[in-house]
């Protein structure tokens, strides 16, 4: 099957605009803004059943419909702050098919009645803030962004801003205070971005691989999109394979695949040929799954990993062997969190430093049992007391991690 | 020499991508052009950004001590920062960064005596399919590298060490 989103593997050059031009491109913003009103765009989208790509899986064309009309400018805002480890598939899209992300940032622009749109970049993206730069001023050339577009009345600017190193940026009200100037911190929700966003407007916040898909929906129809994927997951997703496999890397597949094809038929197999023990299929912030023949042959959708006691997210599947222990991993996960904390709410800011000290004891040998009881302790007074996600997924790991693989614990600690 | 003086346009293009009314948002952008020389926001920089947005230089300084990638402090001509989350890791990127180390006779944190390097561990950069994994972040902005090996980056250092101003 060729590919929806990762198309420059099958056509060369596709960042170019000329290549892109004779691959179909910008006909599909063209008729939106020359044929079409803007909520008739959003309900393609919406038809489509295409949900968000950036872990959370909220419809996408609904949440352009809760735009505010009563509060003007409204803006866009992608976000290209992709910082969950295991999570790589926004930069290969941006770097290599960009004119086709920044195409649906344009269509969303237009259907939700934006005429500024920001791309929020993690600051290590340096490279690839300066190549998106290069195709917005062509873009600015060739007409497709500026004033008037088509001869309409709608205008579009597209600018690039750069965070600088910090994963709780990819939180969408973290990422609206990091814009506007500040330290990226959560602001309290509601009221949500679609009626109180940047500077206070009604603002869209997607994903990359959420945006990218748009011009081919818009192109190709909604009932296309749909007949891709399940029924509560339509489409294709990209799937970020790390880990223990053989061939690690982005894979585009329809919603449903299941675990098995993902790491034997695309990743080519455990290394060494080692036995697959557990699957974190949403990056660090991943319940673990316990792994058996069941698991294997579980479909890759929003509902089908939600039966296993975790969730799809991101699709950052990180495939872990039984030469690795759980005490370890967890120790590296909360690491993580730990240091991107971002010091707002005193549950996470304290919890992820206490968890980190506990499991840093336990891994090297030093923890007893009751450190493994007070760890667990700890985590489970963090749930359901954060002020934002990063708290909750920082005990994720932990937690499935004591109860699913109790062994792992007792060979790690003195008794 | 002043922010303005140096980079007269950039300073300008950067406060064109943001409402007037909400130049704080150039922040930012700001503070990566003041770190451009010399890999670090020295203070008079800070005052002069806290000028240019009309808020405190406490609130400047704020920014920079919140997000990872700006400095307040010199370090090496290029900061090494190498990942060491959990995919790289399951990959060796800890195997990796301690051969670094044993190499270049430095620890983590620590600069080579010539004050080209300074070797850092990091958070996930978003390669884990091509660990072990690490970015520069020098005079010439950031850039990565990837598959790489000790080999390969002692070589890369001794090209380093060639590059001119």
């Amino acid at each position: 099957m060729s590919h929806i989103l990762l198309r420059h593997r099958d056509i060369p050059d596709l960042h170019k605009m000329a290549v892109y031009k004779k691959n179909g491109g910008f006909v599909a913003f063209k008729n939106a803004v020359t044929k079409m009103k803007p909520n008739e765009v959003t309900d393609v989208v919406k038809n489509s059943g295409l949900r968000g790509r950036g872990g959370a899986g909220f419809p996408t064309g609904m949440k352009w419909s809760f735009i505010d009309n009563k509060g003007w400018p409204h803006y866009v805002v992608a976000n290209a702050d992709e910082s969950e480890p295991g999570t790589f598939k926004d930069r290969e899209i941006m770097e290599n098919n960009p004119l086709q992300f920044l195409e649906g940032l344009a269509i969303s622009s237009y259907a939700v009645g934006a005429a500024v749109a920001y791309i929020y970049l993690r600051g290590e993206s340096w490279q690839v803030a300066a190549l998106l730069d290069e195709k917005i001023a062509e873009m600015e050339e060739a007409g497709y962004l500026g004033e008037n577009l088509f001869g309409n009345d709608y205008s579009l600017k597209i600018h690039t801003h750069l965070g600088a190193g910090a994963y709780i940026c990819g939180e969408e009200t973290a990422l609206l205070e990091s814009l506007e100037g500040r330290r990226g911190q959560p602001r309290v929700r509601p009221p949500f971005p679609p009626s109180v966003g940047l500077y206070g407007k009604p603002t869209i916040i997607n994903n990359v691989e959420t945006f990218t898909n748009v011009p081919m929906i818009m192109a190709n129809g909604a009932d296309w999109y749909k007949r891709m994927g399940t029924a509560d997951s339509t489409g294709v997703k990209i799937f970020s394979l790390s880990g223990r496999v053989r061939k690690p890397g982005n894979y585009e597949l329809p919603f449903g695949t299941t675990f098995r094809q993902l790491i034997y038929e695309h990743g080519g197999g455990i290394l060494d040929g080692r036995p697959v023990k557990a699957i974190m299929p949403a990056g660090a912030s991943s319940s673990l799954i316990v792994v058996d023949d069941k698991v294997l042959d579980t479909p890759m959708d929003y509902a089908s990993v939600r039966t296993l006691g975790s969730e799809l997210g991101s699709a950052s599947v990180i495939v872990i062997d039984d030469t690795v222990s759980v005490a370890w991993i967890i120790n590296k996960t909360v690491h993580f969190f730990k240091h991107e904390s971002c010091g707002k709410c005193t549950p996470c800011r304290e919890g992820t430093y206490w968890m980190q000290n506990i499991t840093k004891r336990i891994r090297s040998g030093e923890g007893t049992e009751d450190d493994v009881d007070l760890l667990l302790n700890v985590a489970k007074q963090m749930q359901g007391k954060c002020l934002c996600a990063l708290g909750e997924f920082s005990t994720m790991a932990v937690v499935t991690g004591i109860e699913r693989f109790p062994q792992d614990f007792k060979k790690a600690v003195k008794v | 020499m002043s922010l303005v003086k140096k980079h007269p346009k950039e300073v300008k293009q950067i406060l064109s991508k943001y409402p007037p009314e909400h130049k704080r948002s150039a922040v930012m952008p700001l503070l990566y052009l003041a770190q451009r020389g010399e890999g670090f926001v020295n203070k008079a920089a800070m005052q002069e950004i806290a000028q240019i947005l009309e808020i405190t230089e406490t609130e400047v300084a704020s920014i920079v001590g919140f997000y990872t990638l700006y400095h307040d402090e010199k370090a090496g001509k290029y900061r090494m920062q190498v990942c060491t989350d959990l995919p790289c890791a399951l990959r060796g990127a800890d195997e990796f960064l301690q051969n670094l180390c044993g190499n270049l006779g430095i620890k983590v944190g620590e600069t080579t005596a010539d004050g080209l390097v300074t070797l850092e561990a990091v958070t996930c950069l978003a390669g884990c399919d091509k660990a072990p994994v690490f970015q520069t972040q020098g005079p010439d902005g950031i850039k990565y590298h990837e598959n790489m090996t000790v080999d390969k980056t002692l070589e890369l250092i001794e090209a380093l060490k060639e590059v001119k101003e």
